[in-house]
């Protein structure tokens, strides 16, 4: 398991880019659902 | 199908909604199944070892944000041509989710540039630019959008911006080929067999098709909030 997220040692580079960008996606869906239900 | 009856942003709305919940579901599937490929299955690359993993969000976002781009402008395009409201809404529903992907294309970029070329960025490269106009062109687009008043007005105005705009999108594909750029030419070609391993290649394609059904979902719900807004 710790070796999985060492990633070889490229762990900022790959956690940095899945983590940064399921944020992002995480964020929108939270604001239009948000706007959903809003009015 | 009846499509001019979906063409009237009422009607259109509920169909939305079911395309919304639709998407969805089907991107959070993709994504687990893109992910189990990615992360678990496909094996460590011979030269980049573990760091290469991160071309399975690089390469289908950098493909989403010129898809939704050419989505946008299409609805652009046609809201112009004739006058259709919801076409308008369409493309301003779309502006936002490309802008995000066009981000995440560039940041993953920057992720992957630092092992593999020794740098974030590079000021000058035709890959590199030619995706941040990609950038900018969605920002002014939503920009122009916003500073007009009357939506029919920014609707049209915003339109020939993304129309004007959409000669950058074969720039940013060709531009690999045109000019010397540290980045490496396509991936995935349909007329050359596959360079790279077969679960690599699948892995990408079902997270690009995740990123896609996410699109549809994100776009869907934002244009039944634009339709309420707007009153129509």
């Amino acid at each position: 398991m710790s070796e999985f997220l060492q990633m070889g040692g490229y762990a900022w580079y790959v956690w940095g880019s899945y983590g940064v960008t399921f944020a992002c996606l995480a964020l929108e869906i939270l604001l239009l659902v948000k706007r959903e239900t809003k009015n | 199908m009846r499509w001019f009856w979906y063409a009237s942003p009422q009607t259109f709305y509920p169909l939305a909604g079911k395309l919304a919940v639709a998407g969805g579901l089907a991107a959070a599937v993709l994504a687990v199944v893109g992910l189990y490929v990615g992360l678990l299955v496909a094996p460590t690359d011979a030269q980049q070892g573990e760091a290469y993993r991160i071309i399975f969000i690089h390469v289908p976002a950098a493909w989403m944000s010129m898809f939704i781009y050419v989505v946008m402008a299409f609805w652009a395009g046609l809201g112009l041509a004739f006058n259709t409201r919801l076409s308008g809404m369409m493309a301003s529903a779309l502006a936002p989710t490309g802008a995000l992907f066009t981000f995440i294309a560039l940041w993953t970029g920057a992720l992957w540039g630092r092992p593999t070329w020794g740098t974030y960025w590079v000021w000058g490269d035709a890959r590199l630019m030619s995706e941040l106009i990609l950038l900018f062109l969605y920002f002014g687009f939503m920009a122009l959008h916003a500073s007009i008043e009357d939506p029919r007005r920014a609707d049209r105005a915003a339109a020939l911006l993304a129309l004007v705009g959409v000669v950058n999108i074969p720039i940013i594909y060709y531009s690999v080929k045109w000019w010397n750029t540290l980045h490496q030419g396509a991936s995935v070609s349909l007329s050359a067999a596959p360079k790279m391993a077969a679960t690599m290649l699948s892995g990408m394609l079902v997270m690009a098709l995740a990123f896609w059904m996410y699109s549809v979902a994100a776009a869907m719900l934002r244009v039944r909030g634009i339709i309420r807004e707007r009153g129509s």
